[in-house]
């Protein structure tokens, strides 16, 4: 054993240096993730007169705020009625298909958000589906930000709800079928109620993602549609802090009571179970029925999701197979200078902020996972680190480039790192304190029973035991950071690949460059998550 | 009312034969028990009843009504998990009356169904609380409750008892089975333990490897065992080694290791020969032992090689001559103690014996229970 382990088993038993660990992950997420966009707020707080003071300022903000929240809330209810049906027919099928259709429940994911606005415009614009049809069949606006977001926050709640379904007692099911209910009541009576969190899970993540959403938002959203991301980042350019400070205000403080009184009330909500309709669901349960609303769900899928999303791959195929684009762009030259220099910084970024959020976060995962500091300590820092998750990144973005301005001596990726950071932290922490929570304690004491000092235990216990959810949630905070584009447009003049995407789409660059650009960018990150999930695979077996 | 009829029911996983080509025949009424080590295909067959799963092939038949294609909700079965699988999120009250609500009964009958049933498991005064508030015992006869609630008149119990202390567990076993003869239900029970089966059941099936091995009363099965793993599985039995010696229509000579011959009485079923392999099964209270040693007729010398206090009874292990190992118990009251070391004649009548050939693979691979 190396001497350095030695040393560092040794130092673990040493309680004060444990606390002093877990108590530096706490205050480095209160100074650096926390109160940062409180304070940026606060600084600006005078400015916010400028909208109480004009009517019409301020019913366009109230507007964009309104807009933000029922298109997130409308968004994550169809999430939940679509998704639900397609999760139990992967959870539940016998064919051998489903495990394919299952990967391609992911694609959105791997797809970075930019690009997949850039898709969805293209392929319900005269150049896509429209063009069977001869006219625009959904012009930029609503009702497309509406398909957008619905695409890019479906794959959340299928893969909770799949997982859900996966590990679920199917004996309370069969329970309820030899009782006498049809496989629909037993679904809707003891399944779906048991399964709760899981959909409060899923739909608070696809809240969260819907209402922080905004590049891709920005390339459907038209001239008419605007919401708070997009008020922000109007007002942003302007230069104009007042609007930008009291929609991030609102929106931020929103969303956490919105998170919290899911997280509070959620629980508490009950599913009518009581009701029963006999002869009713019975014939809902029928192999007919039953085969219609399976075709509904692959039919969604697959027009609405899978295809929409991967539709930006034509255009880089008729670049690659045709003209100078490719060779343009392997070259480097014209715009392909700048797009290999924003893929370079958005995956620097990505890596620097997965690595230090795994530092800071680790004792942090423990301190919630253990109760450290006290059951209600560790509920309260539960919650805490779930905020960013909900918090609209571009309010979160631009209250941190109102803080992180004070700090002129800063290089200028310092504020961009702080920001995904913020963004990213929830991410890594969730999904270790799930995994630690997971491992029975007893594993742990029989370890430090048989001579294991902390450390050492840590080592090769708690770490063996969880790699996998360690590498999943880098793997979410990876996908996160490199996808980010609506904090990123705020805090800091840096272009990162989705940014500069964006940037394309409102300059009318021609659809092979754009589609070649997006390719690339799914590409890349499609290889470095197949090679992350190779790792993966074995998933947590014990 | 329910009879239960297994015609050449089969069912596999993969490669594994769960339940091979079994025909039973539960009778109405019946308190029947399916009896094997675990992996033995007994729960599988249970499911196969209940609808959970469905038969490669064969045919189950329940009240006379073939049922392979309906569904679990309408045999009208009652299943008692082995987790009780009372639903987390409703209360007793709402679990036991889950049946009548999702059959559509009208609340008022289902409602005096409800505090029937409750009153039957004396658990009335429990109805808010929820099952993680209830101890093992408790949840046991909740669940019991609920499937009565719901109607049913066949009862399928799949290890009902294994999740509940010794103590409990006993009480229990004699409380279910009491209920269901004063129902009148059919009642189909899981297990692995061979003393739970003989307490409660009026016939048992012995299961191996997805086949039934026998069935029969408790009695038969302990009298007269087909074959060797029956004989060890149901109660205890000793087993000495040998070669058929000689045979004829009345007895069979069996030659133990060292040349030591015993005989039994020839009412196999199986077609033995002179020469062959063969396994007698004794019960350990068949078998006699002296202190002073004797030759004569089925009696063999052995040397005390462990004894253990066990309160009711002492229990010797007893090495004899051949080389076979047998284990006794005998009434710890009579004072008269054997000592380790101590030299003693083992004897045992003819017609006790049981003689069965030498399973091919092996002894202990046989009776393995793993």
């Amino acid at each position: 054993m190396p001497e350095i382990i030695k040393v560092l088993d040794k130092l673990s038993a040493k309680r004060s240096l444990r606390n002093t660990i877990y108590l530096s992950s706490i205050i480095i997420f209160f100074t650096l993730i926390l109160i940062p966009p409180i304070l940026g707020v606060i600084m600006k707080w005078g400015e916010m007169e400028q909208v109480l003071s004009q009517p019409k300022l301020m019913s366009e903000a109230l507007n964009a705020i309104g807009n933000s929240l029922w298109v997130a809330i409308f968004v994550s209810v169809i999430d939940l009625a679509a998704g639900i049906p397609m999760a139990w027919l992967i959870a539940r099928g016998k064919s051998k298909w489903l495990n394919v259709i299952d990967t391609f429940v992911d694609i959105p994911f791997i797809v970075p958000t930019a690009t997949l606005g850039y898709s969805l415009l293209l392929f319900w614009s005269e150049d896509g589906l429209s063009s069977l049809f001869g006219k625009s069949l959904i012009s930029p606006g609503w009702l497309l930000v509406i398909l957008l977001h619905f695409t890019f926050s479906y794959p959340v709640v299928t893969r909770v709800m799949v997982g859900a379904l996966l590990d679920y007692k199917l004996e309370y099911e069969q329970a309820s079928r030899t009782l006498g209910a049809s496989p629909l009541t037993a679904a809707r009576t003891v399944t779906l109620p048991i399964l709760k969190p899981s959909m409060i899970a899923s739909f608070i993540l696809a809240f969260a993602r819907s209402i922080s959403e905004t590049g891709a938002t920005m390339m459907v959203a038209g001239t008419a549609f605007i919401n708070g991301p997009l008020f922000i980042k109007k007002y942003h350019d302007l230069n104009q802090n007042g609007p930008l400070v009291f929609v991030s205000f609102i929106l931020i403080v929103i969303a956490s009571l919105i998170f919290i009184t899911i997280k509070l009330l959620g629980p508490r909500l009950k599913l009518p179970v009581r009701k029963v309709w006999p002869n009713a669901e019975r014939k809902l349960s029928s192999s007919g029925v039953t085969a219609s609303r399976n075709g509904l769900a692959l039919l969604i899928f697959f027009a609405l999701i899978l295809i929409p999303s991967l539709f930006v791959a034509f255009p880089a195929f008729k670049a690659i197979f045709g003209g100078t684009t490719l060779s343009q762009a392997l070259s480097g030259s014209g715009v392909w200078r700048e797009y290999w220099q924003s893929i370079i910084l958005t995956y620097f970024l990505g890596g620097i902020v997965t690595l230090i959020n795994m530092i800071i976060g680790l004792p942090m995962a423990i301190a919630i996972a253990r109760k450290t500091f006290g059951e209600l300590p560790s509920i309260i820092l539960d919650v805490l680190v779930n905020i960013p998750l909900v918090v609209p990144s571009v309010a979160l973005g631009a209250s941190l480039s109102i803080f992180w301005k004070n700090f002129g001596f800063l290089p200028e990726m310092g504020p961009l790192i702080f920001a995904h950071m913020a963004i990213t932290y929830p991410y890594f922490v969730r999904s270790m304190s799930a995994a630690i929570e997971r491992i029975n304690v007893n594993l742990e004491e029989a370890a430090r029973t048989l001579g294991a000092k902390p450390f050492a235990v840590f080592r090769t216990i708690v770490f063996p035991l969880t790699k996998y959810s360690m590498l999943s949630g880098a793997i979410m905070v990876f996908t996160r950071s490199v996808s980010e584009t609506g904090a990123t447009m705020v805090v800091s003049n840096l272009v990162t690949a989705p940014v500069l995407l964006v940037n394309w789409v409102k300059s009318g660059v021609p659809t092979t460059i754009l589609g070649l650009g997006c390719g690339f960018l799914i590409l890349f990150s499609f290889i470095i998550l197949l090679i992350l999930r190779l790792i993966v695979r074995g998933r947590e077996v014990y | 009312m329910p009879d239960v009829r297994l015609v050449n029911v089969t069912k596999t996983y993969g490669k594994i034969v769960a339940v091979d080509n079994v025909s039973i025949h539960v009778h109405d009424k019946e308190y029947f028990a399916l009896l094997g080590p675990s992996g033995c295909g007994k729960t599988t067959l249970l499911r196969l009843i209940a609808g959970l799963i469905k038969p490669d092939k064969g045919e189950i038949y329940i009240g006379n009504r073939l049922v392979n294609d309906v569904p679990p909700e309408d045999r009208d079965v009652g299943f008692v998990f082995q987790t009780f699988a009372l639903f987390p999120h409703m209360d007793v009250w709402d679990n036991v009356i889950y049946g009548p609500r999702v059959k559509g009964f009208d609340m008022k009958k289902a409602k005096r169904i409800g505090h029937e049933v409750l009153e039957m498991v004396r658990l009335h005064e429990r109805l808010d609380a929820f099952p993680n508030e209830l101890s093992g015992g408790m949840m046991q006869r909740i669940a019991v409750a609920r499937a009565l609630a719901a109607g049913a008149k066949l009862l399928l119990l799949d290890e009902p008892l294994g999740q509940l202390d010794a103590k409990v567990r006993n009480e229990l076993r004699y409380e279910i089975r009491k209920m269901t003869k004063d129902l009148g239900l059919t009642a189909i029970h899981v297990t692995h333990d061979q003393a739970e089966a003989m307490a409660i059941s009026d016939r048992i099936a012995v299961m191996k490897k997805g086949k039934i091995l026998q069935v029969g009363t408790p009695e038969e099965l302990y009298m007269n065992p087909k074959s060797i793993f029956v004989a060890h599985f149901i109660g205890e039995s000793n087993f000495l080694e040998g070669y058929v010696a000689e045979i004829n229509d009345k007895t069979i000579t069996v030659e133990l290791r060292n040349g030591i011959k015993v005989e039994t009485i020839n009412k196999t079923t199986e077609e033995l020969k002179k020469g062959e392999r063969v396994v007698i099964a004794l019960r350990p209270e068949t078998l006699k032992v002296q202190r002073e040693i004797r030759k004569g007729k089925n009696a063999v010398l052995g040397v005390i090689e462990r004894m253990t206090f066990e309160g009711t009874n002492v229990r010797y292990e007893i090495r004899l001559e051949n080389e076979d190992l047998v284990i006794l118990t005998r009434p710890s009251l009579t004072g008269k103690w054997y000592k380790i070391g101590e030299k003693v004649t083992v004897s045992f009548p003819s017609e006790k014996a049981h003689i069965f050939t030498y399973p091919k693979v092996g002894l202990r691979e046989e009776l393995a229970v793993e």
